[in-house]
């Protein structure tokens, strides 16, 4: 279908884009790479009467090196992610399942911010984001403040940015060396949205796991830390045995639904049984 | 809603046009410009038919508004062609390799192999699957697609592979 009638804005710059927000109210919309969007205004699921194209806008775009972070530009696209030299070296678990959003043309388009601000529970970024402690800049008439991962997701497709406020750039700290990572994404068809998700990482020493870090997709209205996992894990003999122990906790704390895809508790079990591998294979075992 | 002017080269010929800001990449390329090859497979960005490169990248073009290819250069199944004789490689590897039946997810097939053989010039099978796997079709359960894009790679890296 073709969309309703909008105005249309081409940002230049984030004040910019924030004026144009404040201007037009509750019903003007940012525009990052468009590929969730799009789709929802064909479909005439949203009826904005302007729309603020931010893929322009440069403050918005870049990857930099912040000593003990990396800090993404929100408009970064997919494909620059995964290609990214130091997200790559310092953060892969964000290019593992970022590789694993979509198909290589929405991946040209779509933005990291844009999967952040859209908080669709079956997105595979939020998850990443989470588990990493991932600290999102925003920016709105009052100026800018940091959110973390943690207080961003509130509900299904909410976030607790304010309706004039713009993702600007996201901060994933480091976690240093000895770290592995794995995104374990289970759909049903090519290019099909995570059923469940499961992203991990694990600090191992030797025959001892560290820490872990484990956050899960599609398990309730917002990506959900697996706390109890974690906690399992600290310490733990990094063995397949302690691992399969520790991921028994993994719906600790989760509110799966059933869909047209999966009841919740088959659910609960793709949870147990992935984030048992996940953690085996960020921990090499 | 004001109508907005945009200057696109589409096919290495410059347009300069007035659009809609709803106005849909594909929609101005079909009913604007002529370019009936591109087409249109669905309401949801899934099938891949309208994909076209944009700067050189495959896009999804019902997933982009005509004015944010503002100033961008976009090639279409119509411009891939050196002339009547003189096809690009992927085009001959498809009709070679029977890699179509009806052929309606053919131009979006054949722009997504231009880019994936871009990036990787000699994918494995299982990298051509995924590198085409935002393109669906519904006649030739892929085999011929794959074995199409195999050729491809054969004839634009002299047989490499
Ligand atoms: C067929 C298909 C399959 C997909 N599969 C997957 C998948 O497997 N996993 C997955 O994670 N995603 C998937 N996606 C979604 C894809 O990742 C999108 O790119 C992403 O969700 C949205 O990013 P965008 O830049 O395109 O945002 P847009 O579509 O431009 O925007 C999305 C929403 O976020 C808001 N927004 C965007 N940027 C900002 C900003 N900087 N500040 C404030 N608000 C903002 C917009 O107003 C809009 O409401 C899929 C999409 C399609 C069409
Ligand atoms: S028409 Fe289906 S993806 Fe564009
Ligand atoms: S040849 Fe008919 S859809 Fe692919």
């Amino acid at each position: 279908m073709i969309p309703v009638s909008f105005d249309y804005v081409r940002a230049t710059s984030v004040a910019d884009a924030v004026a144009a927000l404040v201007a037009g109210g509750e019903d003007a919309k940012v525009l990052a790479g468009g590929q969730s969007l799009m789709p929802v205004l064909r479909l005439r699921m949203a009826a904005p009467t302007v729309v603020i194209d931010c893929s322009r806008v440069t403050e918005m775009q870049g990857i930099t090196d912040a000593g003990d972070s990396v800090v993404i530009g929100a408009g970064t696209t997919h494909h620059e992610v995964m290609n990214n030299p130091l997200i790559n070296e310092h953060t892969p678990l964000l290019a593992m399942a970022t590789a694993t959003v979509a198909d290589p043309a929405i991946r040209h388009r779509g933005t990291l911010g844009g999967a952040l601000a859209h908080a669709d529970p079956a997105g595979d970024l939020p998850a990443v984001a989470l588990a990493l402690d991932a600290v999102m800049t925003v920016v709105g008439p009052q100026g800018s403040r940091d959110i973390p991962a943690a207080e961003l997701f509130t509900d299904y497709f909410t976030t607790s940015m304010a309706e004039d406020e713009i993702l600007v750039s996201i901060r994933v700290p480091k976690l240093g060396p000895g770290w592995g990572y794995h995104y374990e994404k289970f759909q049903r068809t090519a290019q099909g949205w995570a059923i469940v998700g499961v992203a991990a990482a694990v600090q191992r020493n030797n025959g001892t796991i560290n820490q872990a870090r484990v956050g899960l997709t599609n398990m309730g209205p917002g990506p959900v830390r697996a706390s109890s996992v974690e906690q399992a894990l600290t310490n733990a003999a990094a063995t397949a045995e302690s691992v399969a122990a520790a991921a028994q906790s993994a719906t600790d704390g989760t509110r799966a639904t059933s869909d047209l895809h999966a009841a919740a508790d088959y659910r609960e079990h793709l949870a147990r049984v992935m984030t048992e591998r996940a953690v085996a294979k960020a921990a090499g075992i | 809603m004001s109508h907005i002017p945009i200057s696109v080269t589409v096919d290495g010929t410059t347009y300069d046009s007035e659009v809609e800001p709803r106005t849909l990449l594909v929609h101005w390329l079909r009913e604007d410009i002529g370019r009936v090859g591109t087409v249109v497979g669905c309401d949801t960005s899934s099938c891949g038919a309208c994909t076209v490169l944009l700067d050189g990248q495959s896009v999804k073009s019902c997933s982009v508004l005509a004015v944010q290819a503002d100033g961008q250069s976009i090639t279409t199944i119509q411009g891939l062609a050196e002339g009547e004789d003189n096809w690009h490689p992927v085009q001959t590897a498809f009709k070679e390799c029977h890699g179509l039946q009806c052929g309606y997810c053919t131009p979006g097939m054949v722009l997504a192999t231009v880019d994936l053989l871009g990036e990787n010039p000699t994918p494995t099978e299982a990298e051509i699957r995924e590198g085409l796997e935002g393109n669906l079709c519904r006649c030739t359960g892929y085999h011929n697609i794959v074995k199409s894009v195999q050729y491809a790679s054969d004839l634009m890296s002299g047989g490499a592979r």
